[in-house]
């Protein structure tokens, strides 16, 4: 068994007590399901969800060399990103493929937050300062444990956090941000999300999470608020297509395959993997992240082998039922010659071939609130 | 603590079995439906197929996890539930009524009495049913 103990979310003790089931997951022992996968899928769709995602990492940087530090670090263009608002980013190497997936956060003129995975943080720490060493007048803090993360998911999310906050939370902007309060907590109150939903993202003192999610809990009973577990939070961005790293990309995939090109801006100038990925898309990738859909059902998994006529032509990366397209779904790199809309494939499934076919994604509509 | 009928017999891989007459109807307990969660997927044999006890003669699946399912005893498949792979969430509303998942014909009579009873299957999941 792993020696060192699982890390636990200021939310860890309101687990316990609302019954959810609780596993290890990127070293952090955190709340799969509450009452039922499919159950708290619907919930965040149809009304809205509490998600504890407090075991997220967040890195500051701040001083005149922020940006330059993060220019070299980053694939997007933080010279394009005004203050109070947020975007989608990677962190790669050299080779072109994935540290991590981020995103980032203008705080102010010279002052950036960074949103990491929860299994990457000590790697991503250790990558961003040992790469960035050289850069002068930039300082790095490591706020990862002392920030709380809730998500706020649904068509009912705004106006529970409305209702809760100091402000006019309506007035943000999808990926956009203000400071604020929300329940008398001071907050971070981003239009973010991983469903595929309008909703928020609240970045709250460690302390004050427990109070926060209590409170909106309470304040969205009416509404059919529930927590949420990390089942649905997988099936919600699933069917968005949305890549969860150490299934859909790592540091073995590249951002082109993976569908990430638009967040590769070789036009800002030099980034750590630009070359190798500029030379990528100048050759084309051999091999594409595409969305399948099962023809009957059946559950392709993260590894098994995708088929075309018998030959082995890809991998899957991530599969499930999707409760909301009431179909089997999975992504899956395969080759780019294959990877065109009603593709006909097939996924070996414990040694049968099952039919698949490649679709246009989103599986389900995206119903984020645009700017 | 899960629901565990004292009219039924059970296995370590957490099936339950019936007898009813010559034949012995199998499904999956309380526990393990509430283990997996939200099953997604059930695939059974065919009538007609040999199966061997402690040996796997099907698949469930839920959203998180692959199961396979073992038999409690050897035999030949006489009835399967038909309706399961339309609606594989019975598993989980009536595990041990319409989410029955297979009749078999026992070939061996011997190994009825090496499953457990209720009351062993009870003690083996109070120590944590693994």
């Amino acid at each position: 068994m792993s020696a060192t103990p699982l890390k636990r979310t200021p939310l860890y003790e309101a687990h316990v007590k609302a019954g959810a089931r609780l596993v290890p997951f990127g070293g952090w022992e955190m709340p799969v399901q509450y009452t039922g996968i499919i159950e708290e899928h619907r919930t965040v769709r149809g009304a809205v969800g509490l998600f504890d995602v407090s075991h997220m990492g967040e890195f500051e940087i701040e001083g005149p060399g922020a940006l330059a530090a993060l220019q070299r670090l980053t694939s997007n263009d933080v010279a394009a990103l005004p203050v109070g608002q947020i975007h989608y980013s990677l962190l790669c190497y050299p080779s072109g493929t994935i540290v991590d997936d981020l995103t980032v956060y203008r705080m102010g003129d010279a002052r950036y937050l960074l949103t990491v995975n929860a299994g990457n943080i000590d790697k991503d720490w250790a990558w961003v300062t040992e790469q960035t060493r050289d850069v002068k007048d930039a300082h790095w803090r490591n706020a990862s444990e002392g920030t709380g993360l809730i998500a706020v998911q649904g068509p009912k999310a705004e106006a529970l956090v409305a209702r809760l906050a100091d402000r006019d939370v309506t007035r943000i902007g999808y990926y956009r941000f203000e400071r604020g309060s929300v329940a008398e907590v001071p907050a971070l109150i981003s239009r973010t999300g991983y469903t595929g939903e309008d909703g928020f993202e609240l970045y709250a003192p460690a302390d004050r999470t427990e109070r926060l999610w209590t409170a909106l809990l309470a304040a969205g009973r009416d509404d059919g608020a529930a927590p949420i577990g990390l089942g649905a939070r997988d099936t919600l961005r699933l069917e968005m297509k949305y890549a969860l790293y150490g299934n859909d990309i790592d540091e073995t995939t590249n951002a082109l395959e993976a569908g990430l090109g638009w967040v590769v801006k070789p036009a800002k100038g030099d980034f750590i993997g630009r070359e190798a990925l500029e030379k990528i898309r100048a050759e084309g990738v051999p091999r594409k992240l595409v969305g399948l859909e099962m023809t009957e059902r059946a559950v392709a998994r993260h590894g098994y082998p995708v088929l075309k006529d018998g030959r082995a032509v890809g991998t899957v990366t991530s599969g499930s039922y999707g409760p909301s397209v009431d179909r089997y779904i999975a992504m899956a790199y395969v080759e780019t010659a294959l990877a065109g809309a009603g593709t006909e494939l097939a996924v070996e499934i414990r040694g049968q071939a099952k039919p698949a076919r490649v679709v246009k994604t989103p599986f389900y509509p995206s119903r984020v609130k645009k700017a | 603590m899960a629901n565990v009928p004292a009219n039924l017999k059970y296995t370590r891989e957490h099936e339950w079995a019936k007898q009813e007459g010559d034949r012995v109807r199998v499904g999956i307990t309380a526990y393990a439906q509430e283990q997996l969660g939200d099953v997604v997927f059930v695939e059974l044999p065919k009538i007609g197929a040999k199966v061997a006890a402690a040996k796997n003669f099907g698949v469930v699946e839920s959203v998180k996890a692959v199961s396979d399912l073992f038999a409690p005893v050897s035999g030949e498949v006489v009835e399967i539930n038909g309706e399961l792979p339309q609606k594989p969430e019975t598993v989980n509303q009536d595990p041990y009524g319409k989410g029955w998942m297979i009749v078999v014909k026992p070939s061996n009579k011997a190994e009825w009495d090496q499953l457990l009873t209720a009351p062993q299957y009870e003690e083996f999941l109070a120590k944590g049913g693994h």
